[in-house]
């Protein structure tokens, strides 16, 4: 389904690409097997490298020997994490915001102690990444394994070993959040309802694993690195922080990215090894991750134990919540965004969608000899949405009342806004209501529950599960820049007019496949009056592009594409002064539309473009005295008035579940949110299709398993499971338009929300599902052997 | 240390997206990485290296196959195409166009080994293509980011439009044989 159109009058001109399902015109390169991801670059005299790894969660490096692997055909170097320090800098993930949140400083490669299952501790660069390999075999080294910190239950013991004994203890953050007054609401509740859930540690499975490749250029000192990323300039700033190179050094090309996920948005000591190994070789070094090192040493995220609490009224109004939020974080807190933020996440967002005033929530971040964590798709909002959600379902069902009708009374009234979630979130206009009443017709919600209940008369078990959310996007300064993080929430635009009349926009914000320079496209061509056709988008270069944060926390639309849109009003202003010039009218009185300078009364064509293109450029001499063309325009965007843009939404999931073999089958799933204005349905729909089945993912597959000494157990895909087609079902989009006022075209993001709510919904209709048969899953991932667990049949 | 030296190439000649090529090839090397390196078809795309994700099916003798699961040494006498030799036959035109259409990619990564599993699909005429069909059909392709559903109604839409061609061929034949 497609948006609203009345949202966008504001928008509308006459050639307004804005709000239309226009293809993306860089997806016909990628259609026929020529995008160019950084495998695919071809560099001459390029060396591979490959790391040896940690196969202990926990040890020291007792010796090293690498001097049989050196002598190994086609080996280039085999270097050691002292060996790399002397080059690369160690860094450590604090942010000044977050009060007491501590970590160590983190190496490159190892030095003498490796923390985790895959934590690399020394590099052999060879001809062939197959050479580089042989050569690791041939590395001896003898470890003294270590106490392994592996139950983040157990992980703040006394008894548990502190991992960075310099910390004293593996608490690496604490946040406890007290408002109203949460005992004297439980205390004169009508019910309380209980609950422990806990989340399984997952990961992004991006298709092309993390990659980089760094190209030292001693001759005229520039470091170019093509990098699977999202955040180009924030990469460029840490390579000259820790390589100790000036700014201009330093060029990152993020061409195609093949997924991203928020996995690709943080330092890795690989990849910084990689780097570092360009300068030491004075050549360039590629690393590829292999499916192993993927998930030995992507970031997990998810790792949670949540016990929480809430009242209700007999009526069925939520009176207060109480939640006590564990999680596991892995050895460090990841550089540069800290692994504290998902916890402090699932504090903020917890209950969000409703107007309950009395909350009290601890979160604890604890370390622990595992993969680290850091931010993933939707950081924090599956939990902060389960937990609320599970129990507003509890509630319903001890109450006797439908759990749709019991979030209709809670959540906040979309008269309300703006005002302040119960955490003290800033929120400036939601559409709870709009959105339910929205989601009931469209799944005919009372049709469904009639059929359900004629199915469970039958013997067949199926469930309807609800899970409103809502979703933090367009960051500003507020998330990072006011921790001391050097991670940039402003973005930025240039366009340039040229010659035959068709523009060039360079954004400092990233594709990684959701659409970004199609929509960037949109927008300018909407902005200019120039076809589409004829605008080209360049992204992530640091040097041809402005200055900006990249993509990541749904910003790319918000952000980056108000600036496109005021670089583009600028130009097009710009153009129509000179044209005015020319044709000795008032420039008031002319638009551009479809590539020519117009009558905006009447839209006569007074000049092409192209026409103006020739002038300005080639016969500047014919132009009247006094007249300075300047056809570029660059503006640049931060949202100022609000610290997110928060946006909402709801979702439902329509599962059958086999009580006899634990298998839950999906049947339908429908989501309805509200990102603001909807720049391309096309796009919008298919980035919260794929966000829905990602949380799916958690939900019902992707776990991280390891066992009791730190051992990875699930590194291939083989074993790792992720949702295929043919579990998959059909979804169904839907979108209520609260334009934010902040920006001009109203965009919010909508690249989290579908991972947001999806874990809920589905949990949600697997326990209404088992509802007759007195069972309840709270453990994701809800394998058939958690149903089973829950059935008492194992 | 092994006795033998594995990069010990070994020399190969086959049909590559329409033309006789030779190469030499170590023998442990897979026929996705040859095809990449010695060929730089980077449009065969490595996403697990262990026969799972499909990111680099490609056709061999008319069937999908894992390049990764097949090795170079194994390609000597057999036709090999990939996305670019399907691109440019035209023989996926209507395919591409409608994943196009539909926004049916968004990183493009599993898109080729995705297209190349549709393809041959799409090539049996007497295929179901329902959408259980279709999603039986790419179940051994990974897409981490569509979620897959646009691409279940890019394949429905060209198999739906590749039926009513055929539809329509054989009906022009039965009047051209009346007459």
């Amino acid at each position: 389904m497609s948006a609203d159109p009345g949202g966008l009058t504001f928008l509308d001109r006459p050639n307004s690409y804005i709000g239309r399902s226009v293809p993306r015109p860089n997806a016909r390169r990628l259609l026929e097997g020529r995008g160019v991801y950084v495998d695919d670059v071809a560099v001459a005299r390029l060396g591979h490298v490959a790391f040896l790894r940690s196969p202990h969660a926990h040890a020291r490096i007792v010796a090293l020997d690498t001097a049989d692997a050196k002598a190994m055909p086609g080996v280039i170097a085999v270097v050691t994490g002292p060996e790399l320090a002397a080059v690369c800098t160690p860094w450590v993930g604090v942010l000044g915001h977050f009060k007491g949140l501590r970590s160590a400083p983190q190496h490159a490669l190892a030095l003498d102690r490796v923390t985790w299952v895959g934590e690399p501790f020394c590099a052999v660069v060879a001809h062939g990444r197959a050479e580089a390999e042989d050569a690791l075999a041939a590395i001896t080294v003898e470890f003294d394994p270590l106490p392994a910190v592996v139950d983040m239950e157990t992980a703040l013991d006394p008894a548990t070993p502190a991992i960075h004994a310099e910390l004293g203890d593996n608490l690496a953050f604490e946040r406890v959040l007290n408002v109203g007054d949460v005992d004297a609401a439980f205390r004169d509740a009508a019910l309380v309802v209980e609950e422990t859930f806990q989340f399984g540690r997952h990961t992004g499975v991006c298709l092309e694993p993390r990659a980089i490749l760094a190209d030292w250029a001693a001759a005229d000192g520039m470091l170019t690195v093509h990098h699977s990323f999202q955040a180009p300039h924030m990469m460029q700033d840490i390579l000259c922080k820790h390589l100790a190179l000036p700014e201009g050094a330093v060029r990152v090309i993020c061409k195609d990215v093949g997924g991203s996920f928020g996995i690709k948005v943080h330092i890795y000591p690989d990849e910084m090894a990689t780097c570092a190994l360009a300068l030491m070789l004075k050549r360039p070094v590629k690393f590829v991750a292999d499916r192993l090192e993927s998930f030995q040493s992507d970031i997990h995220a998810r790792d949670h134990r949540v016990t929480a609490r809430m009242a209700f009224s007999a009526e069925g109004d939520i009176l207060a919540l109480d939640m006590d939020d564990l999680t596991g974080i892995g050895p460090y807190s990841v550089y540069p965004r800290t692994s504290a933020v998902e916890a402090n996440q699932v504090v903020n967002l917890t209950g969000g969608p409703y107007r309950h005033q009395h909350y009290r929530a601890r979160a604890r971040v604890v370390l622990q000899n595992k993969a680290p964590t850091c931010q993933y798709r939707a950081v924090g909002h599956p939990i902060a949405t389960m937990v609320a959600e599970g129990l507003v379902d509890l509630g319903a069902a001890r109450l006797g009342l439908d759990p749709l009708a019991v979030r209709e009374r809670n959540v906040i009234p979309d008269d309300a806004y703006p005002c302040a979630g119960v955490s003290g979130i800033k929120l400036e206009k939601l559409s709870h209501q709009a959105a339910l009443a929205k989601l009931k017709a469209m799944m005919d919600y009372d049709g469904l529950r009639a059929e359900q209940a004629d199915l469970r008369r039958r013997g067949i078990h199926r469930g309807i599960g609800l899970a409103a959310f809502i979703e933090i996007t367009n960051p500003s300064a507020a998330f990072y820049g006011v921790g001391g993080a050097r991670i940039s929430s402003q973005d930025g635009c240039t366009i340039r007019l040229d010659p035959q009349g068709g523009v060039v926009a360079s954004v400092s914000v990233t594709e990684q496949g959701q659409g970004t320079e199609g929509i960037i496209a949109q927008i300018v061509a909407t902005a200019t009056g120039v076809p589409m056709d004829k605008v080209r988008v360049i992204s992530g270069d640091t040097q041809a592009t402005p200055y900006g944060g990249g993509t990541w926390a749904s910003r790319g639309a918000g952000i980056g594409g108000e600036a496109a849109w005021q670089a583009g009003k600028a130009l097009r202003g710009n153009v129509l002064v000179v044209a005015g010039a020319i044709l000795q009218a008032d420039p008031e009185s002319l638009d551009v539309r479809d590539g020519a300078v117009v009558d905006a009364g009447t839209g006569t064509e007074r000049m092409p473009l192209a026409e103006l293109g020739r002038i300005v450029y080639f016969r500047p001499d014919t132009l009247p005295p006094g007249v300075q063309p300047e056809f570029v325009a660059t503006r640049h965007y931060v949202p100022k008035d609000y610290p997110f843009a928060f946006t909402n939404g709801v979702q439902a999931s329509y599962v059958e579940v086999d009580t006899e073999t634990g298998f839950v089958r999906l049947l339908k799933h429908w989501c309805v949110e509200d990102c603001g204005t909807v720049l391309n349905p096309l796009l919008v729909d298919e980035q919260i299709r794929g966000g829905i089945v990602q949380g799916i993912g958690g939900a019902l597959f992707e776990h991280c398993l390891y066992d009791g000494e730190g051992q990875l157990l699930n590194g291939s895909m083989a074993d790792y499971l992720v949702p295929m087609a043919g579990e998959m079902p059909d979804i169904a989009v839907a979108h209520v338009v609260s334009a934010t006022a902040s920006s001009e075209i109203g965009a919010k993001g909508a690249g989290e929300a579908g991972t947001a709510g999806a874990p809920a919904a589905v949990v949600n209709a697997i326990n209404d599902a088992l509802a007759p048969l007195n069972a309840r899953v709270a453990r994701q991932p809800v394998t058939p052997e958690v149903v089973l667990e829950a059935l008492g049949l194992i | 240390m092994a006795s033998e030296n594995p990069d010990r190439a070994h020399a190969v000649a086959f049909t590559l997206n329409g033309e006789a090529v030779r190469a030499h090839v170590p023998a442990r090397m897979h026929l996705g990485d040859l095809l990449r390196q010695s060929f730089g078809l980077t449009g065969v795309h490595l996403g697990c290296e262990h026969g799972v994700c499909g990111a680099c099916t490609i056709l061999v003798d008319g069937r999908a196959v894992r390049s990764c699961l097949m090795l170079g040494v194994q390609a000597d006498g057999a036709t090999v195409e990939t996305v670019e030799g399907l691109t440019e036959s035209g023989r996926i035109r209507d395919l591409q166009d409608a994943f196009h259409a539909r926004n049916a990619l968004q990183c493009g990564y599993c898109t080729p080994g995705m297209l190349v599993t549709a393809a041959e699909l799409l090539d049996d005429a007497d295929a179901a293509t329902s959408r259980e069909a279709i999603r039986a059909a790419i179940a051994g392709n990974y897409c981490r980011c569509t979620g897959y559903h646009a691409i279940v109604d890019a394949i429905a839409s060209t198999a739906e439009a590749r039926g009513q061609g055929r539809r329509d061929a054989g009906r022009d034949a039965g009047l051209e044989a009346a007459e």
